[in-house]
């Protein structure tokens, strides 16, 4: 394994569990529809997209581990930390609401992490690199699968697209926590380990703003703030609630094998 | 007793992919490298998809059957290279058809823009009906021509 100084260590546990973060909250949101989608091929496409994103999760969170002084396991980081310990952006635990939020909160997602993905997979740090690379293929396909559905949303009934922009119009103001580019994140950019993801802005704007125009989405206007803080605990009420259920079965048994 | 690496391959063929029992682990690209040290046996396997379920249980059962043969033996998952439905032979894609699974393509683009052929029949007027199937490796079509549906080893 790569030697990394003390402080270097910190920084990777903490950016790496922000990735692992993202991907098992909002895996756990799309494994919420299980059973419950409106039709069966997209009850069986977001049980497929969690499953993904969870087993994203489970490789990030071993390679956090890694670098963890405490000496946590995957598991214990993913279901016996509290809600101010998570660093997910809060875009991700945002509640499905209805099938146009939980596309809308994915699309969102999946024009970030394919950019994203793509640039941690060059990594100087092998181990991480690998990890990205391997998402890459799978976040490729969820975006394809998210694009599709804005068009048929947006561009479907009088219903669906007023459902839509809804979700837009209310999503819009998480969209802007995947590209914070703090001081922590620059330090490991420097040392060649992590993409800059300010610069990925861009990229994301190009991919989301075409397809929302298709779609017949109105583009909302900037909001007075964007929600922030996530990276550093900070989340709204709604993970506190999705913890307590994820996370009720190994807190209540701890020693539960299965 | 003289472990030899070739021996253990032979026994990795009894290991099967639950969810597509046509192929074995090798044919499949699972297992990646087999490392013997000082007596001591490991296993190297990488994950079609992060989140495939098979994985624990074909972990499990690359130690049975390895222990039934007397050799106990260290199983290690490794990202990379990333899997990818290149590593198929086309051996291992015929095996895939006969078995009513159209092999996967070339490119990660092709289930879009292309008709997949279907494995039953081997006409191309089919439809994609959804990338997302059974299982996390494939997606779910349509053959007009036979009227029936079938699934597609999706490629990554």
């Amino acid at each position: 394994m790569a030697e990394f100084d003390v402080k270097t260590r910190e920084l990777l546990f903490n950016y790496i569990l922000g990735i692992a973060d993202d991907r098992l909250i909002l895996g756990h949101r799309l494994s919420e529809w299980c059973g419950h989608a409106p039709i069966i091929e997209e009850d069986i496409a977001m049980a497929n997209i969690a499953l993904d994103c969870i087993g994203e999760a489970d490789a990030f969170y071993k390679l956090a581990a890694t670098f963890d002084t405490e000496g946590r396991s995957a598991d214990d980081l993913a279901f016996l930390r509290d809600s101010t310990e998570f660093r997910n952006v809060q875009l991700s635990e945002q509640p499905n609401t209805d099938f146009a939020w939980t596309i809308a909160r994915q699309f969102f997602t999946d024009a970030f992490y394919v950019p994203f993905f793509e640039e941690l997979a060059k990594s100087s740090y092998e181990e991480l690199a690998a990890p990205g690379a391997k998402a890459l293929k799978e976040v490729k396909y969820h975006l394809r699968h998210s694009r599709e559905w804005i068009l048929r949303l947006g561009d479907g009934t009088e219903e669906s697209n007023s459902r839509l922009q809804d979700a837009v119009d209310n999503l819009w103001m998480y969209t802007r926590e995947f590209f914070e580019f703090s001081d922590s994140v620059k330090l490991l950019y420097e040392l060649d380990i992590v993409p800059d993801n300010s610069a990925l802005l861009e990229k994301w704007k190009e991919t989301v703003l075409p397809v929302l125009k298709d779609a017949l989405i109105t583009i909302p206007e900037d909001p007075p703030y964007f929600a922030t803080g996530g990276r550093n605990g900070l989340h709204t009420e709604h993970l506190g609630h999705l913890l307590a259920e994820m996370q009720v079965l190994p807190r209540t048994y701890p020693d539960a094998k299965w | 007793m003289v472990i030899s690496e070739e021996k253990i391959w032979e026994l990795l063929k009894e290991v099967r992919d639950p969810e597509l029992p046509a192929l074995d682990i090798i044919e499949m690209g699972i297992a990646r490298e087999i490392k013997i040290e000082s007596g001591k046996v490991t296993v190297v396997i990488t994950p079609t998809y992060s989140g495939c379920p098979a994985m624990f249980m074909i972990e499990t059962e690359i130690r049975d059957v390895l222990s039934k043969n007397g050799i106990t033996c260290d199983v290690k998952t490794t990202y990379t290279p990333a899997w990818t439905t290149d590593w198929l032979t086309e051996e291992a894609r015929e095996k895939l058809r006969q078995y009513g699974i159209a092999p996967p393509g070339k490119d990660i683009e092709e289930i879009f823009n292309k008709n997949t052929k279907c494995p039953f029949c081997g006409s191309d007027d089919t439809k994609l009906v959804s990338n997302f199937g059974s299982t996390a490796c494939k997606s779910i079509h349509y053959c007009n021509s036979c009227v029936q549906p079938f699934e597609h080893f999706k490629c990554i």
